[in-house]
């Protein structure tokens, strides 16, 4: 029997008495003597319970493709709507792999023997070192959030635009391809110190252990800033998806460049340009020309709460709730719209507050019932301000018509997210309307 | 006056010693964690080849080689010219990119040759990855790149001739010079918007 069936069941069953239990406080206290308590809730079975333990069969948010079809897509979304604070939790963390065949089974990354895996750092260094996972647990650690994100997150054009674009897309649809952890590990600094880092080496070369042996250059001024080496993912070792035993992390930068199944570093004196830097990441423009090594991810924020799919169930006061992020550094501010943008007022932001890592923001909401439309803009550190998709067009150089037929994938598209509110109340996806 | 001077000296001695210590360089902490990596260990896992060519290893071929070997171990993924199928497309779609519909292939797109030498190497084929011999990937390096009126079906290449082959949209890219990439100012960029 299908359990998502019985659960519904059983909750229509149930309902009325925990409407019951929940009423109790507004009885007069006069009547409270002749009260009974509450029937028991039923237990959960036991198996639906193992010793790593289970979220409530109630819940059943899940990864999706983009548009929730099973066609090929760049990877697997994460529900942010269905999330709160900042944390994703680990088995909610996208997927995306740069290999067709892990890319298209998805829990199917390399099975890797902790014991046996070794991270070699090598190239223009003076000392070549191997260190295992146990070295790496033995050096002085830190743990940091910071979220990871497809350059590709938000794209509305090409063969992957439409479902991003339709009214019926939810956050996961249009923003699914970003999640953000507590990483714990080794500062890559550390590391690179420790093998004795030549004056000639201007760049790294960062390599997985997975079949196609996926790399990624990365400039040497960024390698010795904030780059990690991590381990521990939410208190836990990293996923098998993420990267275990080890990957790199490279806050704030495309995820691309957070290799997974980290094995290997070499010091260079040039970017390798292998096939995903030189010919597939590159942001295409309409003069034919293209950008190539795009880092820093840009300002960028959404509304989970309510957002795309939902149903708001009357007037009344809701809590606005979503995230925002910035490859160039914290958060400073986020602004919330409720009226299509004519006034904006600051949102709330909540800790914990840090560097190139999602932000929760809230903002009280007055529903009146009436047609609204809601979006956010943020602010980082830097002052960069994330723009509209009308800016976006004008620095590209094109109409904004071109989002919507252009045939190119655009990459680190961080407009901002309009939702429609109509007066039913259900919540639609207004970027293009 | 001279003890002051030795004591002085003595001073600075002890100051820059502690200096010294303060500041040792993580080669000298961390004792025992990690270990020296061999030459083999090293040479087993450098598969990397960069846009020079310097580490290219010996061996040759040439596109009548690679077409043999293309048609048995490539065509059925990307199609028996290289036009595509479940693989990407590997051929065609010059003149396409400022169209409204670009094709980017490796012929219209790649900047670079030894970055299809690379791919193959590491990446290809699917399932049976790490089988091909270097005469065997020069080959149908070759074979590609004839496909794509890029060089001689009787060219050979090897470590010398594959760098030097010119590859139709290496101006393509911004910036066009390797050197200027992780400048930012050169670049023009801001952060998260490249156009």
């Amino acid at each position: 029997m299908n359990p998502k069936r019985v659960g519904r069941r059983r909750f229509l069953k149930e309902g009325p008495v925990l409407a019951a239990g929940l009423a109790v406080g507004s009885i007069p206290i006069l009547s409270a003597r002749s009260q009974t308590p509450e029937a028991e809730p039923p237990a959960r079975s036991s198996a639906s319970r193992n010793s790593y333990g289970e979220r409530s069969r109630f819940e059943d948010y899940s990864l999706r493709r983009l548009g929730g079809q099973q066609k090929s897509d760049y990877g697997f979304r994460n529900p942010l709507q269905d999330q709160t604070g900042i944390i994703t939790p680990v088995p909610l963390h996208f997927i995306l792999n740069h290999d067709r065949s892990l890319q298209f089974l998805p829990n199917d990354p390399p099975d890797l023997d902790p014991k046996q895996h070794r991270l070699l750092i090598h190239g223009l260094v003076d000392r070549p070192l191997m260190f295992s996972l146990d070295d790496l647990k033995r050096l002085p650690s830190v743990s940091r959030f910071h979220f990871v994100e497809c350059n590709a997150n938000g794209n509305p054009t090409g063969p992957y635009g439409e479902p991003r674009r339709a009214v019926t897309a939810t956050a996961q649809d249009t923003h699914g391809l970003t999640s953000c952890s507590l990483w714990t590990g080794v500062p890559l600094p550390l590391l690179l110190e420790k093998a004795g880092v030549q004056k000639s080496a201007t760049w790294i070369m960062a390599e997985g252990a997975e079949a196609p042996k996926h790399f990624k250059s990365i400039p040497i001024g960024k390698a010795m800033d904030d780059c990690l080496v991590v381990y521990g993912q939410n208190g836990e070792a990293v996923r098998p998806e993420q990267g275990y035993p080890m990957r790199l992390l490279v806050p704030g930068y495309e995820g691309i460049n957070s290799v997974k199944w980290l094995r290997r570093i070499k010091l260079v004196d040039e970017p390798y340009m292998g096939r995903s830097e030189s010919s597939i990441y590159p942001s295409f423009r309409v003069d034919g020309k293209s950008r190539w090594f795009q880092f820093e991810i840009g300002p960028k924020s959404v509304i989970t709460r309510p957002s795309g799919g939902q149903q708001l169930s009357g007037p009344g006061f809701y809590e606005i709730s979503g995230l925002a992020w910035s490859g160039g550094g914290v958060i400073r501010r986020v602004e919330v719209s409720t009226d299509g943008g004519r006034t904006w007022k600051d949102a709330q932001l909540q800790d914990p507050i840090a560097r190139k890592a999602h932000t929760r923001f809230v903002f009280p909401w007055e529903w009146n019932g009436e047609e609204a439309t809601l979006q956010s803009r943020c602010t980082d550190e830097r002052n960069m301000v994330q723009p509209t998709k009308e800016d976006i067009a004008k620095l590209f150089g094109v109409n904004v018509d071109y989002f919507v037929t252009g045939a190119n994938q655009i990459n680190h598209f961080n407009a901002i997210q309009p939702w429609k509110i109509s007066s039913g109340g259900s919540v639609t996806n207004a970027l293009f309307l | 006056m001279r003890c002051f001077s030795k004591l002085l000296a003595l001073f600075i001695v002890l100051t820059v010693c502690a200096a010294c210590w303060a500041q040792a360089p993580n080669s000298d902490r961390y004792k025992g964690v990690g270990r020296a990596a061999t030459p083999e260990e090293i040479k087993a896992w450098d598969i990397s080849i960069g846009i020079s060519g310097k580490e290219l290893p010996p061996g040759s071929g040439t596109a009548m080689d690679g077409a043999k070997i293309y048609a048995m171990k490539c065509a059925v993924c990307h199609g028996p010219g290289g036009e595509g199928g479940i693989g990407s497309r590997l051929v065609g779609g010059e003149g396409t990119l400022t169209s409204a519909k670009p094709v980017k292939t490796i012929g219209s797109y790649w900047p670079f040759a030894t970055t299809v030498y690379d791919f193959i190497n590491r990446a290809m084929p699917t399932g049976q990855r790490g089988s091909l011999v270097p005469a065997e990937i020069y080959a149908l390096t070759a074979f590609i790149l004839y496909k794509n009126g890029i060089i001689k079906e009787s060219d050979v290449l090897d470590a010398k001739s594959l760098p030097k082959v010119q590859m139709p949209n290496r101006n393509g890219f911004i910036p066009v010079r390797v050197e200027d990439i992780p400048d930012i100012q050169k670049r023009g960029c801001q952060i998260g918007n490249c156009p």
